[in-house]
């Protein structure tokens, strides 16, 4: 690449203060950061998928994630002609190294990525027995891991399986949503890194977010609807079958 | 004025429990944290610990500060929505001291072939080969740019 | 991953389980702990005078398990440190947290209440009585009052009365408590029913019963003294009744998910043919709840001699503590054994020698009664000892 030295005189110091602005730390101390006036979820576009587990690897490498638990992961499903009710489903390693080529031909074949739901009713910080678990005033499920006791009931009542017990740290932990990154007005990790934008960042209090002109326009849907978990990430194009 | 009296070791056990209650007060007010209960059934401190964790995928916006004339090619090529860090990896460190470190070389052999393996269950409109048929085990690069690598439409040679 | 085998899918966290052995042995421990004393209860309130013999021991024997009960929540702990914030911000919401409190108040109020004021009289006695260093824990218990009168005893069988009565649905709330820990997780279709309180209940009045039934049976042989037969007979009774509605209510669970097949049934039903089979078919239901029915059945309806009521009781006993504690075992292993997708299944490795492995829940087991002799060491359950009456002691209020 060719920048001139004036060009970069001017653009380094910039950089440097645009980036300071964005590793400010808390979200009180982040310049223009107020927790009410964000709500926020996902939308997962299930077309555009393409499983390459790019999501995973940058989630793993922002949050420090440790080897066999996933804080975000991918599944494959494959219907083979119409039994809806049985699909043949994996997700080697969470699709940390993507996926391997499938030799099977014909039935229907999808990738879902899948992470913490963000539900704003949700039964995993109901049953927290101490207050380690919460949803935060923007809509953000979080883990106290100064406070959690690792009792792990908050994993047995997702019912989507996003939750998982930290071996270093002993605590419950999971998918944050990237919280230090959105209150830095970044995007989280894995949609920042998602190579065909299937994954993006939803924030439903703010007006000019698309979420809103998408929901006008096309059907999505939340993951196991029935549990009534007022989940925030949403699917278009999501499958029946899917579990 | 009996009864009391032989009631006696019932008001001692009585105390037994008050000095258990009271021992229970002083507990909380020593141990329950400063800040629980601020936004709910919480630390609400918490929120700033999580918000503290250090960032380490720079966030293409950053990249483009520095790298405009990559962006440009990018931005009207097929790749132009592919965020910089999906093939280079986190590179917060990077953008904060761009001499104190080099994002690392890329094995091109490794990193095309995850998104572009052919794969039933991909999008049937999203390009993808059979690695072992397309190029002959001719490495992507020696005919794709990969800031733009659709190879007929004359941007980037 | 993690070397563990899976059949099927799973999502990716669930492959591991949370739950382990520990948790297993805590609802079976604090449900001896229900179920003796509602043995106890019915000397005490109802009036069944046949279960005298059995009246201290079951209190003692619920004591001795209800101390050792938090052991396995504490090594199961991530932070045992931080266990207090159960006590300090409970969160209301949660069935763990105030079960906390549920249990705080059984040990105290009820328990160790109820204890202290059926004893009082020999403790006193004891206090005077004793040399060496049991003379302290026994001074300490007085709490410095040495009043034994007639109408201090009368006003200790009053209060003892009403703790009783408060004690009753105490018990039925301490493990109905436990039922609804994991009767409410309705990410959960094993657990998740509102019958789980109720059989969790009943369950734990059979194998309370049934260990002070062994208990007693056993320190008699040991003490060489009779076996007081009608208490004995009785106890039997009222476990074969327990143990019909708490039969009635698992085959009503049991019917109500086949004849509805809700989307869980396939998988479940699939894990409680293979994985299952043996805890659930075999132990639980086989061994466990129908041959001690049947042998039971069989003592109440026959004429039978007494050497083989008494070897029926001995069997019968122990094949319903076995399949009490695999009803436990299916309950929580059975419930993270299947993927929530209902689409595979995972494997337990239980480990021996770990904090959470088969030798730590084995220690667990055998600690109670370690205690519970310690216990009888010092508060005698037998009836002998009542007559012990060291005379002349202080009746009056002065102190020692």
């Amino acid at each position: 690449m060719t920048i001139t030295r004036r060009q970069l005189l001017i653009l380094l110091p910039a950089a440097a203060i645009a980036w300071d602005s964005i590793l400010a730390g808390t979200p009180e101390e982040s310049p223009n950061y107020k927790m009410t006036d964000h709500w926020w979820g996902m939308l997962i576009d299930v077309t555009k998928c393409i499983g390459c587990g790019t999501c995973v690897q940058a989630c793993k490498a922002e949050n420090l994630v440790p080897d066999g638990y996933y804080r975000t992961w991918v599944e494959r499903y494959r219907i083979a002609e119409w039994d809806t009710e049985m699909p043949q489903v994996d997700s080697p390693d969470g699709a940390l190294h993507g996926f391997p080529a499938t030799t099977q031909e014909g039935g229907k074949n999808f990738f879902v990525p899948k992470l913490c739901n963000h539900c704003a009713d949700s039964p995993c910080t109901q049953v927290c027995p101490v207050g380690a678990t919460f949803v935060s005033p923007d809509g953000v499920v979080l883990v106290d891991q100064k406070y959690c006791l690792g009792c792990r009931y908050c994993i047995q009542a997702c019912p989507y399986g996003c939750r998982f017990l930290n071996p270093e740290t002993d605590t419950a932990s999971k998918c944050t949503l990237c919280y230090h990154r959105i209150t830095k007005g970044l995007t989280t990790a894995c949609c920042e890194t998602c190579p065909t934008g299937a994954r993006q960042l939803v924030d439903f209090k703010n007006p000019n977010d698309p979420i809103h002109k998408f929901l006008e326009t096309h059907s999505v849907q939340v993951l196991k609807p029935y549990m009534a978990t007022k989940a925030k990430v949403y699917y278009f194009g999501l499958d029946g079958s899917v579990r | 004025m009996a009864n009391l009296k032989d009631a006696g070791h019932l008001f001692r056990m009585a105390a037994v429990f008050a000095v258990g209650i009271v021992l229970f007060l002083v507990l909380r007010g020593i141990f329950v944290p400063k800040t629980f209960g601020q936004y709910g059934h919480y630390r609400a401190a918490a929120i700033a610990d999580v918000a503290a964790k250090p960032v380490v995928f720079a966030g293409h916006q950053a990249c483009e500060a520095c790298h405009t004339d990559v962006h440009e090619m990018k931005s009207k090529g097929v790749h132009a929505r592919v965020a910089c860090e999906s093939c280079h990896g986190p590179l917060a460190k990077h953008a904060d001291d761009p001499t104190a470190l080099q994002p690392p070389h890329i094995d091109v052999a490794v990193l095309c072939v995850r998104c572009h393996e052919a794969n039933i269950a991909k999008p049937k409109t999203f390009p993808q080969v059979v690695s072992a048929d397309h190029s002959g085990g001719v490495v992507c690069d020696t005919c794709h740019k990969p800031h733009s690598p659709k190879i007929d439409t004359g941007v980037g040679q | 991953m993690h070397g563990i085998p899976v059949e099927g899918f799973m999502y990716p966290n669930e492959i591991e389980l949370q739950w382990s052995v520990l948790i297993v042995l805590y609802p079976f421990l604090t449900g001896l702990v229900a179920g003796a004393f509602i043995l106890a209860s019915l000397e005490r309130v109802f009036r069944v005078d046949a279960v005298k013999p059995t009246y201290r021991l079951a209190l003692l024997t619920a004591l001795a398990f209800m101390l050792v009960a938090p052991l396995p929540l504490q090594l199961h702990l991530g932070h045992p440190e931080r266990s207090l914030e159960m006590y300090l911000t409970p969160h209301t919401s949660s069935a763990m947290a105030m079960f906390g409190f549920v249990y705080l108040w059984y040990l105290m109020a009820v328990l160790v209440l109820e204890i202290w004021l059926d004893y009082r009289r020999d403790i006193v006695v004891r206090s005077q009585a004793t040399t060496g260093w049991t003379r302290w824990i026994y001074k300490v218990l007085t709490l410095g009052s040495t009043d034994i009168s007639e109408r201090s005893l009368a006003i200790d069988q009053k209060a003892g009365w009403i703790i009783t009565i408060i004690g009753i649905p105490s018990a039925f709330l301490l493990h109905g408590y436990v039922g609804f820990i994991f009767g409410s997780v309705k990410a959960n279709p094993w657990w998740s029913s509102p019958l789980m309180p109720v059989v969790f209940i009943f369950s734990a009045m059979v194998s309370g019963i049934a260990a002070v039934m062994l208990i007693y049976m056993f320190m008699c042989k040991a003490r060489g003294t009779q076996i007081d037969m009608r208490c004995v007979d009785t106890v039997a009774k009222y476990l074969f009744y327990a143990f019909l509605v708490d039969f009635t209510l698992e085959v009503l669970d049991l019917i109500h998910r086949i004849y509805e097949s809700d989307e869980s049934f396939r998988s479940l039903d699939f894990m409680v043919h293979t994985r299952l089979y043996f805890p659930h078919i075999v132990i639980q239901i086989l061994l466990g709840t129908l041959t001690p029915i049947l042998l039971l059945a069989a003592t109440q309806v026959l004429p039978l001699k007494e050497a083989r009521r008494k070897l029926i009781y001995g069997f019968a006993g122990c094949l319903t503590l076995i399949g009490i504690f695999a009803m436990r075992w299916n309950v929580v292993i059975g419930g993270q054994l299947f993927s929530k997708s209902f689409l595979g299944y995972t494997t337990y490795k239980m480990g021996f020698v770990a904090r959470e492995g088969l030798l730590m829940a084995i220690a667990l087991t055998i600690l109670p009664f370690f205690i519970l002799w310690g216990l009888m060491e010092l508060l005698p359950p037998w009836e002998e000892t009542h007559a012990l009456d060291l005379s002349p002691v202080v009746t009056a209020h002065g102190d020692d």
